[in-house]
């Protein structure tokens, strides 16, 4: 089942997901290494050239999340969660999908108004344009802690998810986290 | 903007049947032997580089620190010895975040190799003002040939100038960090002049 059932998410969704988390779990370690004080400098140039093509990826990944998620219908929420769950869990979701364009918006800014002037070379393929945003020290150092409280809020937003999602399986036993894991219509 | 030796000549003999002892029997025209010498290479060089970077544009800068002497030979220009020494510490580029990369192990490592040294082993004349310089770079402690191809631009009894162009390759010279988004070519552009000894 590709596309998302009444109570079942499609393979679509779930492939996204995990693409997405796998990303995002990567460019937070590769974005926390690469900005160490100490590091290595050729390292850190290929790492940050490494970081901007995955997080362009995630970027486009990302978009095509929200796309489906906007075009697809919504399974229902598992049985047992009060009203204030689904409240919370819907909000963390569009603040989750929300941070996830925005951070790597946010890293493309900061690219784009680096006095560095480093071109993006996406994987050595083929040149992603800077944004229209003038250079500058100023403009550089706002991107630059933007994309950084944005990455740390993601961070803490997925560690709150997933906290959730356990939850929901180790503690009440429902199919929250089963569900993301394998496409399938619940028996009965 | 190259300068004819002949020009050169013709200009030096004007400025001959000025000079204070016109009278006496030395008074043929002056040829390039007259450059013959030795000439230290003094601060008003400019010392131009550049690397291009993947979509246009590229790093551009120069160094301010270096020392060298073309030393001239009397008949014989392809007798002649350049040598030159930069020291990479003083990369100029107007961002200091670039300049200091520049400096790091990833480039120059300067701290380990504070200088980059240039011994010319062959001179061939390619044209009336115009030669080839080939000879020996050593960079980061790894010694190349590379070839040059300079021009003369500028010359009396006290001061010569050449524009030396050259492309080198980094990778050489374990300098190969950010390829390909910035070429593997160093792009030498060089005005520089020598006070005759």
């Amino acid at each position: 089942m590709l596309r998302n059932g009444p109570d079942a998410f499609g393979w679509v969704t779930i492939l996204l997901h995990w693409a997405i988390a796998l990303l995002i779990a990567g460019l937070l370690v590769l974005g926390y290494i690469m900005t160490r004080p100490d590091i290595d400098p050729m390292l850190q140039f290929d790492l940050f050239q490494w970081h901007k093509s995955f997080g362009f990826t995630a970027l486009g990944l990302c978009i095509i999340r929200v796309l489906w998620w906007l075009a697809s219908r919504h399974p229902v929420a598992v049985a047992g969660l009060s009203v204030r769950e689904k409240w919370a869990s819907f909000a963390v979701h569009i603040l989750l999908l929300c941070l996830t364009l925005a951070v790597p918006l946010t890293g493309w800014a900061l690219a784009s108004t680096s006095t560095l002037d480093i071109p993006s070379f996406y994987f050595n393929l083929v040149v992603i344009p800077h944004l229209p945003l003038g250079k500058s020290a100023v403009a550089e150092a706002l991107w630059t802690n933007a994309h950084a409280i944005l990455a740390y809020s993601l961070a803490a937003l997925v560690l709150l998810h997933a906290a959730a999602a356990l939850h929901h399986h180790f503690v009440r036993h429902d199919a929250v986290l089963v569900r993301m894991l394998r496409s399938r219509q619940r028996d009965g | 903007m190259p300068v004819r030796l002949t020009t050169i000549t013709a200009s030096l003999m004007a400025v001959a049947s000025f000079t204070a002892h016109p009278s006496l029997s030395q008074a043929k025209a002056p040829t390039l032997d007259d450059a013959a010498g030795r000439y230290d290479i003094d601060g008003s060089s400019q010392i131009n580089f550049k690397v291009g970077q993947v979509g246009g544009g590229g790093i551009s800068g120069k160094f301010t620190k270096f020392s060298g002497t073309f030393q001239l030979d009397r008949g014989d220009i392809e007798k002649s010895v350049v040598e030159f020494a930069l020291f990479p510490e003083t990369v100029q580029t107007g961002e200091p975040r670039i300049e200091n990369f520049l400096r790091s192990t990833a480039v120059f490592d300067t701290a380990s190799y504070p200088k980059i040294v240039f011994r010319s082993t062959k001179i061939t004349r390619t044209g009336e003002d115009t030669a080839q310089i080939e000879g020996n770079l050593t960079a980061k402690g790894t010694t190349r040939t590379e070839h040059f191809d300079a021009t003369l631009t500028k010359w009396n009894r006290r001061v010569i100038g050449f524009h030396i162009q050259g492309g080198v390759y980094r990778t050489r010279y374990d300098m190969s960090v950010g390829i390909p988004i910035y070429s593997n070519i160093v792009e030498f552009d060089m005005m520089v002049n020598g006070q005759k000894h």
